[in-house]
């Protein structure tokens, strides 16, 4: 640290204008595969561990799994898993956000079972155009959550606090709407039905594959040409090639297995599609920049202009309505609307599917993509412990023991940045 | 001496029975380095803090800006008029990288919402080359910093609004030796940049090394406004402390390891 210290310094007494791109410190930018490795395991010892280890554990479970009954990596069973994984993962995109901010939500299983029982009554009960009892359901989300997000950032109340007697009160809200009806059939044709029942044929698949590729190319390498023209420090060309074929790798064998059974599911498409934006809005937004800062420093950010409140009340916003659609997947995959929806493992399941993904508990680290690590990960420990016919017990024990893991990898790496930081406040 | 560019006469604070400032003059000019002095509970942040507009004066006093009377009442006026202010506890964003704690809350788009990363970070290289401050990586995030390079950030961060007048509130103070002198360089660009900087501090040696001239709070009054250079550092404690039998002075007396002879402060 001190010699680092004098190389500064050093630098300075000379005069020399040595910008922060010539830093001879600076480790060598990456020029090839091997390069890029090097960087990989040095960012592994520094603490910062990325998607690694989760990516890691699915493959492990992958084979697990499948040596254990080979009927878990078939093309059904894998399409299966990826529209049972949507409503929770819908939930958990919308509390990364809060984790992100470094809050909780405690409420969402109860906003999802409350969206499910609005749904259900609107659409059976009373007739509604199913669009429109959908686009009610997700609107009272938006609603309870900009209502949790003003109590918490207005008026001082815990997160944990207010969002605790939401996890009570929209479920009371919730079995009072449905009355003496245990559960609310809906039709098994209509929109709602459709969100989970609908896949698209194989060229369809292919298509979003290579769209999703050719954007990411050429956006990134339009920016590393402007990068290039700005003189600051690029990727070159192969590592650009090289990543975009390491997204290449899941996006094609996904479509691949999911083409073999009856083509990419819709519903699994809109979780997709909800992580995609997040993650854009989260990196290339000023809104998302202000989430991050208020989640690693609020008062730096309120300092800074960032209107603190705002970000807090919309996140909660933006997290119910998740929640909300993601009550509507429920109902979708049923085709019903029962007492008991959202109100079970779900909560648990969204908030461990964060973490596990990647997510830090401690706010401020973490993005929309540990929503789709997660969930892969919890869904394909359900979907492999159901094939070997264990029961809830099992899984709730080894879904804890992943979920550890997680915590204490998140607190590891935490505590590593910690002591690289000195003084300073 | 250049002609002032801040001019405060007859600021006072008060916080409810606490008069924290009463009747302060001060000023500062371009191109030069003021040092604020006094102890502990002298009133040193509040005068900052009535600069930067985080607690407007009471009424009475008079502010002027480039010699037009001005009113601080808020951070943006301050900021406005081209006042910056770092405060101790510098509010970085650790979990953010530097580019993104030198723009915060002042990001550059190209699209409607989206971020210009490469305009922010190249106009962070510009920012800080033209500091001589020279780091490794722009897009480490700052947690991971030392604490003079994070002091370095603050106080680049702070430029980018282009001030003419810079405020800092101890900023060496949990600074080691080569870390301060790093900080203490950075001042003196600042200075030779044409711009007014005003410098708390309560090590002696810093105010010595940089400052032009010492202003003195004793209790919420001015104590004295010295030319550092003509003046000793006797006489600069005896101003601080409001005597010239003050413990620092009959300490030395007691080692006798420095020569003693305290004058009167006029
Ligand atoms: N917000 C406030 N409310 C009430 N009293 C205050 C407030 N801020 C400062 N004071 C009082 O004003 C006086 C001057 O405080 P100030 O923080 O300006 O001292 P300082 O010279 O910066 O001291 P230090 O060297 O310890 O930082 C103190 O007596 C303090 O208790
Ligand atoms: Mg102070």
């Amino acid at each position: 640290m001190s010699q680092q210290t004098h190389a500064t310094e050093d630098a300075e007494v000379n005069g020399e204008n040595t910008g922060a791109r010539r830093d001879p410190r600076l480790l060598a930018t990456v020029a090839s595969p091997s390069g890029w490795l090097e960087a990989v395991k040095r960012s592994l010892k520094g603490g910062e561990l990325g998607p690694a280890p989760v990516i890691v554990g699915l493959i492990l479970i992958g084979i697990v799994f499948q040596s254990m009954n080979d009927r878990f990596l078939s093309p059904q069973n894998l399409s299966n898993l990826t529209v049972q994984i949507a409503a929770v993962g819908l939930m958990t995109t919308g509390v990364i956000m809060v984790l992100l901010l470094g809050e909780i939500d405690l409420s969402i299983g109860s906003v999802a079972g409350l969206s499910a029982g609005v749904l259900a009554v609107l659409a059976v009960r009373h007739g509604v155009s199913e669009w429109i009892a959908i686009g009610v359901a997700v609107g009272i989300g938006l609603l309870v959550g900009l209502l949790h997000g003003f109590i918490f950032a207005k008026m001082g109340v815990p997160a944990f606090v207010v969002t605790l007697a939401g996890l009570l009160g929209w479920q009371g809200l919730h079995l009072n709407l449905m009355g003496s009806d245990g559960s609310i059939n809906t039709s098994a044709t209509g929109p709602i039905a459709m969100l989970t029942q609908t896949y698209f044929v194989p060229v369809v698949g292919w298509f979003l594959v290579a769209v999703a590729l050719i954007v990411y190319l050429v956006s990134v390498l339009l920016v590393e040409r402007r990068r290039r023209q700005a003189d600051l420090p690029y990727k070159p060309l192969v590592e650009v090639l090289f990543r975009a074929f390491l997204l290449a790798l899941p996006l094609m064998g996904g479509v691949w297995i999911l083409n073999q059974y009856k083509g990419v599911p819709l519903a699994f498409l809109i979780f997709v599609g909800f992580v995609v934006i997040l993650d854009l809005v989260l990196r290339k937004t000023r809104y998302g920049r202000m989430v991050y800062a208020v989640g690693g420093n609020s008062e730096a950010a309120r300092r800074a202009g960032i209107r603190v409140d705002f970000v807090r009340i919309t996140v909660f916003g933006i997290a119910s309505m998740l929640a909300a659609i993601g009550g509507v997947m429920f109902v979708s995959r049923n085709f019903a609307a029962s007492v008991s929806t959202g109100g079970g493992e779900e909560l648990m399941m969204a908030i461990a599917a964060a973490v596990i993904g990647g997510t830090s508990l401690f706010g401020g680290r973490g993005n929309a993509y540990s929503a789709l690590l997660g969930g892969l990960v919890l869904g394909a420990i359900t979907s492999g412990l159901l094939l070997l016919q264990m029961d809830t017990s099992v899984r709730f024990m080894i879904t804890a023991a992943v979920l550890l893991i997680a915590v204490i990898l998140d607190a590891i790496s935490r505590r590593g940045r910690k002591t690289h930081a000195r003084g300073g406040g | 001496m250049s002609t002032p560019i801040l001019e405060l006469s007859g600021i006072s604070k008060t916080f409810g029975a606490v008069r924290a400032l009463s009747e302060v003059d001060f000023h500062v000019g371009a191109g030069e380095v003021v040092a604020l002095l006094g102890d502990n509970g002298a009133g040193k942040s509040t005068l900052v803090k009535v600069i930067s507009g985080a607690h407007p004066a009471d009424s009475g006093g008079v502010m002027t800006w480039d010699g037009t009377p001005v009113t601080i009442g808020t951070p943006a006026d301050a900021q406005r008029l081209g006042i910056a202010t770092i405060y101790q506890d510098l509010a970085l964003c650790d979990n953010l990288d530097i580019v993104g704690n030198l723009f915060l809350g002042n990001e550059r788009l190209h699209f409607p919402g989206t971020l210009d990363e490469v305009e922010m970070e190249r106009r962070a290289v510009e920012l800080l080359d033209s500091l001589s401050v020279s780091i490794p990586s722009l897009r480490v995030p700052v947690a991971a910093l030392s604490g003079g390079q994070r002091q370095i950030i603050a106080i680049a961060r702070s430029l980018l609004g282009q001030p003419r007048v810079v405020m800092l509130d101890e900023p060496t103070a949990a600074l080691g030796v080569a870390q301060t002198a790093q900080v203490l360089d950075l001042i003196e660009r600042l200075r030779d940049q044409g711009l007014g900087v005003v410098l708390i501090s309560h090590n002696m040696a810093d105010v010595r090394a940089v400052a032009d001239r010492a202003m003195v709070l004793r209790l919420g009054r001015d104590a004295g406004d010295f030319p550092i250079a003509e003046t000793s550092y006797e006489e600069i404690v005896a101003a601080i402390t409001g005597a010239s039998d003050n413990p620092v002075s009959r300490r030395s007396t007691r080692t006798g390891s420095s020569a003693t002879a305290t004058k009167d402060k006029e």
